[in-house]
């Protein structure tokens, strides 16, 4: 098993570097740079751009810049932000943190609520519930996430209750410990909830084959031909078996939740990667680009790392490392 | 020869059982509807995407008079005139002293309105343009950007999918590696990252091939992946194995004998596919990286709606948003139904 975790985790560093380094060679092969910004910019001397790119080694070719910026990332320097005047690293922490919270939320929402309709859903096959489930998972599944966040901003300012974007209230910093949280955690609701409701729907509709699958299985008639209560047959016997196939999908699953995040952020105004993310680009602000590509591949691989660790807990028939 | 009258016989099966769907039916008629009104954009909208009025904007749906004075009459609208209520803000009255008739077939469109009156059926955008005709235009770029880069994708597919397939062993894993690093990309921010690398100064037609370009290069990898499958198990059919004996290339029978194979099977996921690039296009324009104004797309048409306020007085601007939701659950459910007609055959 942990054979298999170093395994993965140097797989993983070759990944990151191909990523970090592409979106690297894309940001330099577009015309015009941050510099010459600032370079127009009266309020900056030509000497302060010189040091800049003196710095950041912006003279030499591009691959030599580029084992420049790892060989920073190794030291813990995450470069320098043009567009907001710190340093990345400043920006990044409290956006990565945001991130994490929103997709975390919506990622538990999701499960927790998918995987009991799924189930319910193929135990009362082709009845109504059924039927109301299929038709309201294909409706969530079709709705662009950030379409439907806009609607219910916009039922939310008729009707009121919740705020309407952003992360905190104008009065956060007053509040007590407990305020805080609820404050944060009603901010939550809109984005996480729209964020869930899509993959939900697939979710559903996966534990819901997934379960009838099991349930024509022949242990399945053995357990009940044996004379076992319906809940154990369903629930020890049925619901793991068809549980294990979801948990190789939590990786890409989490992959989607944080690609699906970017959206919803921008929309909801929640200061996450996402939105960080789109105004670096707009500015070409190199180093938060880099930066937050590369963390968002992190929270990625941390996912996959993740579901495999969770896929031998729950399925023991698997191994890493042994051929069998 | 019985084998190709057979697997003919086996395609035209499951076209058969895809057309006892009805709600698959339902949904196939309803793109061919919306395709439909994109090819003949020119002739359904009244106006031209770019045709503004500054006067009329986010002027309301007009509504279409069939009475005057009580009595039927032609087709006809009245004048919306712009005042300002007591909070100064912009209001529109119906002014029933001036009268439009609504003609028909005049100068190779459906429908308009003679010059000084406009027409917005359903409503006019920030700078008085038609929302009507803009939809049908914005049709044209959303609906044939999924196609376009789904094509692209489902070559890369079959060509990567069907090498790693036939050939299996280091070939199969190599690619196989690649395409998992592709997937586990944050689809979107790779997004944002390639669109970086679009240079600001491309024309319409520029950035949308690169919209497609970015589009296919994001999601080839999982189209891959299910055609490799496929491939695995097709080229342990004996007809591969006969081929093989015959002394038939390598490369004629990946593409004579399998690949053609695997496209009746992968349709269902290339429906799907096109549903998610529809959604991942319209993403990109809504926060203005897409295609650029005054070039409509129902992505950039709803960039307006992004923030709350213009939608809180001009609330028909959402209706771009459920164009898409329509045009994506379309192809979700034809997709679905797809599977199911052509799944019990893969399985057997």
């Amino acid at each position: 098993m942990i054979k298999h975790i170093i395994q993965r985790l140097c797989s993983t560093i070759l990944l990151l570097l191909a990523v970090s380094f592409f979106t690297f060679w894309l940001m330099h092969a577009t015309p015009g740079s941050f510099f010459d910004s600032l370079r127009l910019n009266p309020q900056i001397s030509p000497e302060t751009v010189e040091r800049y790119e003196k710095i950041y080694h912006l003279k030499d070719p591009l691959l030599v810049q580029y084992m420049h910026w790892v060989i920073n990332i190794l030291h813990g320097e995450w470069g320098y932000s043009f567009y907001y005047n710190v340093p990345v690293i400043h920006v990044l922490g409290s956006r990565l943190f945001n991130t994490f919270i929103l997709s975390l939320t919506s990622f538990l929402l999701t499960w927790t609520v998918a995987i009991p309709l799924g189930v319910w859903a193929a135990l009362r096959r082709n009845q109504w519930v059924d039927r109301v489930l299929s038709v309201l998972s294909f409706a969530a599944f079709s709705t662009p996430g950030f379409f439907l966040a806009v609607l219910v901003l916009y039922a939310a300012s008729q009707w009121g209750g919740l705020p309407l974007g952003g992360m905190h209230s104008p009065n956060y910093d007053d509040m007590t410990i407990l305020g805080k949280v609820r404050d944060t955690l009603l901010h939550l609701v809109i984005p996480a909830g729209v964020l869930s409701l899509s993959a939900m729907a697939s979710l559903q509709r996966l534990m819901r084959g997934n379960m009838l699958g099991v349930l024509r299985q022949q242990y399945i008639l053995a357990a009940r031909a044996k004379g076992l209560p319906e809940g154990v047959v369903i629930y020890r016997h049925a619901l793991r078996n068809a549980f294990n196939p979801m948990v190789t999908l939590l990786g890409y699953e989490f992959a989607s939740l944080l690609s699906g995040a970017a959206l919803i952020e921008i929309v909801c105004s929640w200061p996450g990667l996402g939105s960080l993310l789109l105004t670096a680009v707009r500015a070409k602000d190199v180093y938060v680009v880099m930066s937050s590509t590369l963390l968002a591949g992190v929270l990625l691989v941390m996912g996959n790392i993740l579901a495999d660790i969770l896929l031998t807990w729950v399925d023991p028939r698997i191994r890493y490392g042994k051929k069998d | 020869m019985g084998r190709k009258i057979n697997s003919n016989s086996r395609t035209s099966l499951a076209f058969a059982s895809f057309r006892r769907n009805r709600m698959g039916m339902i949904c196939l008629w309803g793109l061919v509807i919306l395709y439909a009104m994109a090819i003949f954009a020119d002739f359904v909208s009244p106006y031209s995407y770019k045709d503004e009025e500054r006067n009329f904007s986010y002027c309301p749906p007009t509504r279409i008079e069939f009475r005057d004075q009580g009595k039927w009459a032609a087709p006809f609208v009245y004048h919306y005139a712009l005042t300002f209520d007591a909070m100064h803000r912009r209001v529109y009255v119906v002014d029933r002293s001036q009268k439009y008739p609504l003609h028909f077939f005049k100068g190779g469109r459906l429908w308009g309105v003679d010059a000084p009156g406009r027409f917005y059926w359903w409503g006019a955008d920030a700078r008085g343009r038609d929302l009507f005709s803009r939809i049908w235009y914005g049709a044209r770029i959303s609906l044939s950007i999924g196609l376009l880069g789904v094509g692209i994708s489902f070559m890369l597919g079959l060509l990567i999918g069907g090498l790693a397939g036939f050939y299996g062993g280091w070939v199969d894993s190599v690619l196989m590696r690649i395409c998992e690093m592709f997937m586990m990309l944050p689809g979107f921010y790779l997004m944002l990252a390639l669109r970086a690398a679009v240079p600001e100064n491309f024309n319409s037609v520029q950035v949308y091939f690169s919209v497609v370009v970015i589009l296919a290069f994001i999601g080839w990898a999982s189209l891959a992946r299910i055609i490799r499958g496929m491939a695995l198990s097709l080229r342990e059919r004996d007809f591969v194995l006969a081929a093989k004996t015959m002394g038939v290339p390598d490369v004629v029978i990946i593409f004579k004998h399998i690949l053609p194979q695997t496209i009746s099977y992968s349709m269902a996921t290339l429906m799907l596919t096109v549903s998610s690039y529809i959604l991942a296009e319209a993403g990109l324009s809504v926060v203005g990286l897409g295609i650029q104004d005054p070039v409509p797309s129902w992505g950039n048409l709803l960039s307006d709606a992004m923030s709350i306020v213009p939608v809180l007085f001009a609330p028909w601007i959402l209706l771009p948003g459920l164009f898409i939701f329509i045009a994506v659950m379309c192809f979700n459910v034809v997709g679905d139904a797809l599977r199911d007609a052509f799944d019990p055959m893969f399985n057997e």
